[in-house]
């Protein structure tokens, strides 16, 4: 397996940040491995972590009286959760291994601390999380108008 | 894409000739199996009255009548190799699909065409080849995949995505799999909503473009689902660099005549009946993003 160093900068989130910068978010980083049913976060928990999924799958879920109810499916080169960018720094959702998980988990902590000392780093990884939570909020959008259930016209 | 309207010139010349030179009539068909798919979706398979088999080109239509309600455009859901077997899949919608999809085994129906445009999956050979479907969408796009997979050989990489509403709603399950497994295409489904015990992937299909493995320099692309789908799913191909003549939609709009006569189906300059269902994202892209059609 890659090391964290030299995954990082082939991944897409990562892509076009300059070698110190990776070297300093990689010092937030570690691998950590989840089994199938393992929970990654909990609904409400504090948003102290950040990940990126290397192998495996990860459901977002909310739990409702008729039982969980999945909202999004993580999957390999994806990432997971940004909470823990934007105060109250708390998880909306229970994130959950459906299968065996391996994961890069930055500390959060250890992140906002790096963009608070180096603006550029924190603008960085700002704008790509920000690119993510656009992806996700057009897709969320779309599947409201329940295309495939009625009438499109 | 060429357009392939016109009535059936399959067969023998003495069979049917009357039927076959007016498009307008139709020819009776019987229904010899229904099979319900989904929660409202069925599938119906039917034998020309008369023997004769209904040639067609995967992604054309035919104008489907339930005698004494009514008729719908519906596409051909079979296979294109086996014109004495047509088979539709159909969604319960309204009363003329209600009266058509839940048609027993020895019902007459009434059958016009086929009719409009096809995938012309063929072009595909020697690459890759993207197939987006949307719900009911993967139905008009089945005999195209099936038209690939007996020369499969011929393409390169073959992805489907499909994305559905939620896991009970996707169709041709097992023709997923066997695709999947006997034909080395690469299927990724997603539903909008994961309830239950999905395991699979939840969110839009047009997620699932951007990290599909295909070589978009060399690819043709065929989409079919609800327009709004559609468009999302095209400007996904797009940015990842297929061709816009090389990526192709099908169109629905109402339609009656089927022919290209009474203008119900007119997109702009464009009579979908004739010019479509399947058209190419250049000459759509400029239509399909002005709101008053
Ligand atoms: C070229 C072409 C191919 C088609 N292929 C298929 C097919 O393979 N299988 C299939 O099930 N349907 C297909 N359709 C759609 C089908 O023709 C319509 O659903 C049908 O005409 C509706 O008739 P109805 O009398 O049952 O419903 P209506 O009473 O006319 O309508 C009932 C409700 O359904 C809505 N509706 C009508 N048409 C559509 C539509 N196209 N999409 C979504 N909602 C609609 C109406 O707005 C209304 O709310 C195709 C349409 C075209 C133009
Ligand atoms: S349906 Fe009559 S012109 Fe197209």
């Amino acid at each position: 397996m890659q090391t964290i160093e030299q995954y990082l900068p082939q991944h897409p989130f990562f892509g076009g940040l300059d070698a110190s910068t990776i070297e300093l978010l990689a010092g937030c980083a570690v691998n950590v491995h989840f089994h199938p049913q393992d929970y990654l976060f909990h609904e409400s928990g504090p948003a102290d972590t950040f990940y990126v999924v290397r192998r495996g799958r990860v459901s977002l879920e909310v739990s409702s009286p008729a039982g969980p109810r999945v909202v999004d499916v993580a999957q390999e080169d994806d990432v997971v959760g940004w909470s823990w960018l934007v105060p109250p720094y708390r998880w909306m959702f229970d994130a959950k291994a459906t299968s065996e998980v391996s994961a890069v988990a930055f500390d959060a902590t250890c992140l906002r601390a790096k963009s608070e000392a180096d603006p550029a780093v924190g603008y960085a990884l700002l704008q790509r999380v920000a690119q993510v939570m656009l992806h996700r909020l057009q897709s969320a959008r779309i599947r409201l108008m329940d295309v495939y259930g009625g009438n499109d016209d | 894409m060429t357009s392939l309207a016109g009535p059936d010139t399959a067969g023998s010349p003495s069979t049917t000739r009357a039927v076959r030179t007016d498009p307008m009539l139709p020819r009776e068909f019987v229904v010899t199996r229904t099979r319900q798919d989904t929660r409202d979706t069925y599938t119906l398979e039917l034998k020309a009255a008369d023997g004769a088999p209904l040639r067609f080109a995967a992604g054309q239509f035919t104008m489907l009548q339930a005698f004494g309600v009514g008729e719908a455009p519906i596409s051909i859901s079979g296979d294109p190799a086996c014109p004495d077997l047509l088979e539709h899949t159909i969604r319960n919608v309204g009363s003329v699909t209600s009266a058509l999809a839940t048609a027993p085994p020895g019902t007459v129906l009434g059958v016009r065409g086929p009719f409009g445009t096809g995938w012309e999956v063929q072009d595909g050979k020697g690459g890759d080849v993207v197939f987006v479907a949307g719900g009911i969408g993967l139905a008009p796009l089945r005999p195209a995949i099936l038209e690939l997979v007996a020369q499969r050989a011929e393409y390169g990489r073959v992805v489907l995505l499909y994305g559905a509403r939620t896991p009970e709603d996707i169709l041709f399950g097992d023709d997923l799999h066997d695709w999947a497994r006997k034909h080395g295409i690469v299927v990724e489904v997603t539903v909008d909503n994961g309830q239950h015990a999905w395991r699979g992937r939840v969110g839009l299909v047009t997620q699932l473009v951007s990290r599909a493995g295909f070589d978009p320099s060399n690819t043709l692309a065929m989409v079919c689902g609800p327009e709004v789908m559609m468009r999302f799913a095209a400007t996904a191909l797009a940015d990842r660099g297929v061709r816009p003549e090389r990526l192709r939609l099908s169109m629905e709009r109402n339609m009656k005549c089927g022919v290209g006569l009474c203008g119900h189906c007119q997109l702009r300059e464009l009579f979908l009946c004739v010019d479509g269902p399947v058209l190419s994202y250049d000459r759509l892209a400029p239509l399909m993003a002005r709101t008053e059609l």
